[in-house]
């Protein structure tokens, strides 16, 4: 009885810390100045229509690594704890119509989640929904098919190899650029406005982080979904 | 127009937020909590954020979804083997 | 938008109150995820702007004049980040509670009391 006062007085407190919050707060009329900065930055230096995907890639690509790296001790995390056991339990197959339509499906999703990562800097989408849209694509076939195997050095090999070409591909902007310039676009050329092959290094970056996300988040799926 | 439609987005998931609190089949409380995300991705469409839509759409209703769905199989096989 | 504000914090008090009240472990997890959906929906309530745009400058806006036609990329930004890392630290809470129900056999948070006072 006493617990359950405490917890109606905690949720009272929190309301109460709230309510100033909501009684004085006023929307902005227009940008900031570091938004403005960074809309026209976008618009201007880095010839990238999604600001979205400047800001993520470019002005905190910093963050965006720091990020990465979470997730990869997060998927470090599940993998060291669902540890498999050597058991070679097999169940009974799913049926032909099933396993032919998942893996004619597979390949228009994983097109598609190829098509959003390397356009993020034109429309909505980006690295992110690419890999998340990648991982679905073998969600799909680990539902489909129960005695699905994994080669799992592929998983690794591609996981380490976007993760290094990213902070390669940051390095380079050190070396042929200036000092604070790690992560700088413009060691491509930076193209014309409103085409694919334009705003620089960013659909490289963000094909990478695309394909790191993807194969860390079917990572985790597989462990969770395996038996 | 958009606040008449998130406020009716916003009843519909307050009360999807009571039911995957108060009720007592996980699954449904699972469920629930997938409901909540997917009409969240819609407000954040009303708000203007598409890139951030897309992305609560594919995880938030998605693989969170899936990843509990996954967690209770676990759980639910290991009482059948005992 | 102030209704979007409104939801996400009743989103927060709800998930915390389901945290502190509820005994299953999965029920918690719940609760962390309402949680978290509430947070991103503040975050980018407080960075829309009446009557603009998404920030995608593509032909419908106009080039000289973008900064006063889209609304604040940074929370979406921000947020974008945060849902991934969500899914993940969910995951990785999920297997804990494999691991803790392989080796106790319950979901009650009751039956794990060796930190408490």
């Amino acid at each position: 009885m006493i617990k359950r006062i405490f917890i109606l007085l905690a949720i009272l407190g929190l309301i109460l810390m709230f309510l100033p919050f909501l009684r004085d707060f006023e929307f902005h009329q227009e940008l900031g100045e570091l938004s403005s900065q960074y809309v026209e930055g976008s618009v201007n230096d880095l010839n990238s229509q999604n600001v979205v995907t400047a800001v993520i890639v470019t002005y905190r690509g910093l963050d965006t690594l720091g990020e990465v790296t979470v997730l990869f001790l997060a998927t470090a995390g599940v993998g060291f704890l669902l540890r498999k056991k050597k058991t070679s339990l097999k169940s009974r197959g799913s049926s032909e119509l099933l396993q032919t339509g998942s893996q004619f499906l597979f390949v228009l999703i994983i097109l598609t989640g190829i098509y959003i990562f390397t356009h993020g800097h034109l429309t909505p989408g980006g690295g992110f929904q690419g890999g998340v849209l990648i991982t679905t694509a073998f969600l799909l076939l680990i539902l489909a098919d129960t005695n699905l195997k994994f080669n799992h050095k592929i998983l690794l090999f591609v996981e380490s190899i976007s993760g290094a070409f990213y902070v390669i591909i940051g390095l380079f902007g050190v070396l042929l650029i200036g000092m604070n310039s790690f992560l700088d676009p413009a060691i491509l050329p930076l193209g014309n406005f409103g085409k694919l092959l334009s705003a620089g290094a960013i659909p490289l970056i963000y094909s990478l982080i695309g394909l790191k996300v993807g194969s860390e988040l079917t990572t985790i799926i597989d462990k969770m979904g395996g038996e | 127009m958009i606040s008449i439609i998130i406020t009716v987005l916003g009843v519909v998931m307050i009360l999807a937020a009571f039911l995957a609190i108060r009720t007592k089949n996980l699954l449904a409380a699972i469920i629930s909590a997938g409901v909540i995300s997917l009409l969240a991705s819609v407000i954040y469409l009303m708000l203007a954020a598409p890139d951030v839509a897309m992305t609560e759409a594919a995880i938030g209703s998605g693989l969170t979804t899936i990843i509990f769905i996954f967690t209770l199989k676990k759980i639910r096989k290991g009482d059948l083997n005992d | 938008m102030i209704f979007a504000l409104i939801l996400g914090f009743l989103l927060l008090i709800i998930g915390i109150y389901g945290m502190l009240t509820q005994k299953n472990l999965i029920k918690i997890i719940i609760g962390f995820s309402i949680v978290d959906t509430g947070t991103h929906i503040i975050i980018v309530s407080i960075g829309y702007i009446r009557g603009k745009t998404a920030p995608i400058i593509d032909s419908g806006v106009d080039l000289k004049n973008a900064v006063n036609a889209v609304v604040d990329p940074i929370p979406s930004a921000l947020v974008l980040t945060a849902i991934v890392i969500g899914l993940a630290v969910t995951a990785l809470m999920l297997s804990f509670v494999i691991k803790l129900y392989q080796k106790n056999k319950s979901l009650s948070i009751d039956d794990y009391q060796e930190l408490k006072w």
